[in-house]
């Protein structure tokens, strides 16, 4: 039987990729080892080797395709005494990607209240629009650019209008970024102002806050926000106090940034959403967006703003593309919440990967009638309550949706406020879609288990229309 | 415990390039520079005297933690920098601040938590700062101000200006990761930073030599990461003086960060709660009798005869005065607004 090679994962989170280059051709005779292509993911190009030893007998995706999906076929090696026509049938043989066990059913999200109150508007789908986008002027362009150049646009902007911004941390220079998002900024503003930290989180953080006393503006870039644990004490009680502690003389302009909660098949380590544990903090500023273009206005109001910001990315968004306003200075304020879809029957609020879940779960109620109005937070401190409320009074049904987990979390910082604001508003109780309480399984299945679903959110957003 | 340190203290001027460096004449002061010396030492000894004080009548609260003993580590390095370079130390940071020139009034109205402390009564005696005098605080976890100063000089660099940034910290931060990330980094980008240890003898109430290995030369800490150290008897002012020089040349020049390791010693308890049982009332007793940082001074001003028994007892009597002024004014001037709660928590764009 021939032996199928099939396009390689080649990063945690990568989907697809280019063939950028076959370094054999048909015929030639490879032994494990050989590097037989190239293959550019969103991140890089890297070599492929060959890992079994054989003729390659047919390449099925030349050299030059965009979009081949991990698992695909993309060439045809025959073992010893196998001619041509074996090939045929190694062809229409599928591809066995590594589909494990049955998916698991998502755990039921907790379904209380069923009561009598059912709501009036249940029959037949219906139908949303974005609502009007006032924060761009009528008649502006769009160009669809990933998460990851927007960031890197936000941040070249700024670095170009203001010589005391500079960008610190692991691997952001001549490595071009650990998920290359500071990409061609060494090239443009060279080594005093990109600048490789050692692997010493908690040093040059406390350096980066440092550096903000003295004058300047950092951006530093923590791999990911897991590392930013090590940094915690500069973070707060540098950073987010001094402030207050200096009787207003010593402020802090500093952002600190990187990709936040989970990611992909990374274990409990790697894979943790810390945005509740920032907001708790008087003192910062917590970004969390969801669309390219918000993260791209917002960091650069975060770079420009005199306090600590974080600002939370998320590693699974950075390949992922969105419409972004061709605009000379393309800046969104912070602390101002987004209705992102317009609807009338729930209320569902999210942020950050969240709106993936929440985007998509608004689609199916749609489809069974339910309109659901969607809240992209965008920044989470200070938290936007007043467009919080304002969708409520008029649903009057709310479902909150995070990946962190649900104890003293963001959902249950919103729950609390709209039973202190809006409770007269409130015909069901606030309902919580969110990372179960578990450090994240490496197993993919449980790994999908721990992480809400959009049916966790369409369940949740039933049970508060008592359709549920 | 004074011989010895003394033996340690020429071991380690002995080391450097020039030996004997610290001949009579290298170490000699002006008598204008013995009479600012004498007198800025003093301000900040009546100070730290008057808020022990203070402290005992519960006029302040919290921590308290006085510099008494140390005082010629701060005065001797003041005067080997120039306006324009920063300061950084831990929460024993009362005599920085007066040694920076900041209002002994705002200092001690901060410690009674009064409206015009020099953090609006919002930090208290381990968070105070001045943009004005470059003082950058003050900060009250042990060894956080280590990568701070290293931010700080790293700011000068970036700039492209001469200053260098003096971060001190105690015996005991040395014992802390961030300290060597920070080393790692200043020498690695070359900042202009100097490293102060105050080796006072004992972290919170451990002995050096029972937490730090090798404690005899925590000079050395650096000499991994190539930079250069040097230990220095603290208690001598012109010593002082002298390190500090070199140290900021050094750094002005180009040449990246230094470590001064000052042998010190601090005669109250690490805060004012502490009463000290770790050590003998004659170490302490030999300490002041034989090593007094201001004494020494007072006796070769006196024995080079360019002040006079009254006119130092005037001079004491003009210190004792602001120091009156500062601690009357600390307990008239009001408590913060209520309102205050509420401010300088963001700086509003």
């Amino acid at each position: 039987m021939p032996v199928q090679i099939l396009m390689p994962a080649l990063s945690p989170t990568m989907e697809e990729g280019t063939l950028a280059k076959w370094l054999v051709k048909e015929g030639d005779v490879v032994t494990s080892g050989d590097v037989i292509a190239e293959i550019e993911t969103d991140k890089a190009t890297m070599e492929v080797e060959a890992v079994d030893e054989g003729k390659v007998g047919r390449i099925v995706v030349a050299e030059g395709t965009e979009g081949v999906k991990v698992n695909a076929l993309i060439a045809v090696l025959l073992a010893d005494g196998e001619d041509n026509s074996a090939i045929d049938a190694a062809m229409t043989t599928p591809a066995a990607p590594p589909e494990l066990a049955p998916p698991v059913e998502p755990a039921p999200v907790a379904s209380e209240p069923k009561a009598d109150a059912v709501l009036s508007t249940t029959t037949g789908p219906v139908t949303s629009e974005a609502p009007e986008d006032l924060e761009v002027p009528e008649g502006t362009e769009f160009t669809s650019i990933t998460m990851r150049e927007a960031l890197r646009d936000a941040m070249a902007e700024e670095m170009r209008s203001d010589d005391t911004v500079f960008v610190m941390g692991e691997e952001v220079a001549q490595y071009q970024g650990a998920y290359k998002v500071t990409q061609g900024l060494l090239d443009e503003f060279g080594g005093r102002r990109v600048i490789d930290t050692p692997i010493t989180e908690h040093g040059f953080a406390g350096v980066g806050v440092g550096a903000a006393f003295g004058g300047l503006r950092p951006i530093v870039e923590f791999m990911t926000f897991n590392f930013a644990m090590q940094a915690m004490d500069h973070i707060i009680n540098s950073a987010a106090k001094t402030l207050y502690m200096s009787g207003g003389q010593m402020g802090c302009p500093i952002v600190f940034r990187g990709p936040n909660g989970a990611a992909s098949r990374v274990g409990a380590q790697h894979s943790q959403d810390y945005s509740a544990w920032f907001s708790h903090i008087p003192g910062l500023k917590v970004v969390a967006p969801y669309s390219a273009a918000d993260a791209k206005g917002l960091l650069k109001a975060a770079i420009r703003d005199p306090n600590p910001v974080i600002f939370l990315e998320n590693e699974i968004l950075y390949g992922q593309s969105f419409e972004v306003p061709v605009l000379e200075d393309w800046v969104v304020p912070i602390g101002k919440a987004k209705v992102v879809r317009a609807g009338s029957d729930v209320t569902i609020v999210s942020f950050s990967h969240g709106m993936f879940y929440a985007l998509a779960a608004a689609d199916i109620l749609a489809e069974e009638g339910i309109s659901a109005e969607v809240i992209d937070l965008r920044t989470l401190r200070p938290m936007d309550t007043a467009t919080i409320i304002s969708s409520v009074q008029k649903t009057n049904r709310l479902v909150t949706v995070e990946e962190g987990w649900s104890e003293c979390g963001v959902g249950a910082e919103i729950a609390a406020r709209m039973m202190s604001d809006a409770f007269d508003h409130l015909d069901a109780p606030v309902l919580r879609v969110s990372g179960k309480s578990v450090p994240m399984p490496y197993a993919a299945n449980l790994e999908k288990l721990a992480l809400p679903t959009a049916n966790d959110v369409v369940q949740a957003a039933k049970a508060v229309c008592y359709t549920g | 415990m004074a011989t010895e340190k003394k033996t340690t203290a020429t071991k380690a001027a002995s080391r450097g390039a020039k030996k004997a460096s610290d001949t009579a004449q290298e170490l000699s002061f002006t008598a204008e520079q013995e009479r600012l010396a004498y007198k800025e030492m003093l301000l900040i000894r009546r100070f730290e005297e008057k808020a022990g004080q203070m402290y005992g009548m519960g006029l302040i609260g919290g921590f308290c933690h006085l510099y008494i003993g140390q005082e010629a580590v701060v005065v001797g390095m003041q005067m080997a920098i120039d306006e324009g370079d920063q300061v950084i130390t831990s929460y024993r940071d009362h005599g920085h601040m007066i040694a920076c020139g900041m209002d002994p009034k705002g200092v001690m109205a901060e410690l009674t938590g009064r409206r015009s402390g020099l953090s609006k009564g919002k930090g208290g005696s381990m968070h105070m700062f001045s943009r004005e005098k470059k003082f950058f605080g003050g900060h009250g976890i042990v060894a956080a101000q280590v990568p701070l100063g290293t931010g700080l000089a790293f700011s000068n660099m970036y700039r492209d200006t001469d200053r260098v940034c003096l971060t001190y910290f105690g015996e005991g931060a040395t014992n802390q990761g961030q300290v060597y990330e920070s080393f790692n980094m200043a020498s690695l980008w070359k900042l202009p930073v100097i490293y102060i240890i105050e080796n006072n003898r004992y972290a919170m109430g451990t002995a050096v030599t029972r937490a730090s290995a090798k404690a005899e030369e925590l000079f050395n800490r650096g000499s991994v990461y190539g930079i250069p150290g040097e230990q220095v008897d603290g208690m001598d002012i012109r010593a002082v003086k002298r390190a500090g020089d070199k140290a900021v040349a050094h750094c002005r020049a180009g040449k990246g960060p230094m470590i001064l390791e000052m042998m010190t010693y601090r005669y109250r308890g690490h805060s004012m709660s502490d009463p000290a049982k770790y050590r003998s009332k004659e170490e302490v007793q030999k300490m002041r009798q034989e090593h007094d940082p201001i004494e020494q001074v007072r006796q070769r001003i006196l024995d080079a005869g360019s002040e006079t028994e009254d006119s130092l007892k005037d001079m004491d009597k003009e210190i004792r005065a602001v120091v009156a002024e500062a601690a009357e004014f600390a307990q008239s001037d009001p408590e913060p607004d209520a309102s205050e709660l509420w401010t300088d928590i963001l700086v509003e764009a």
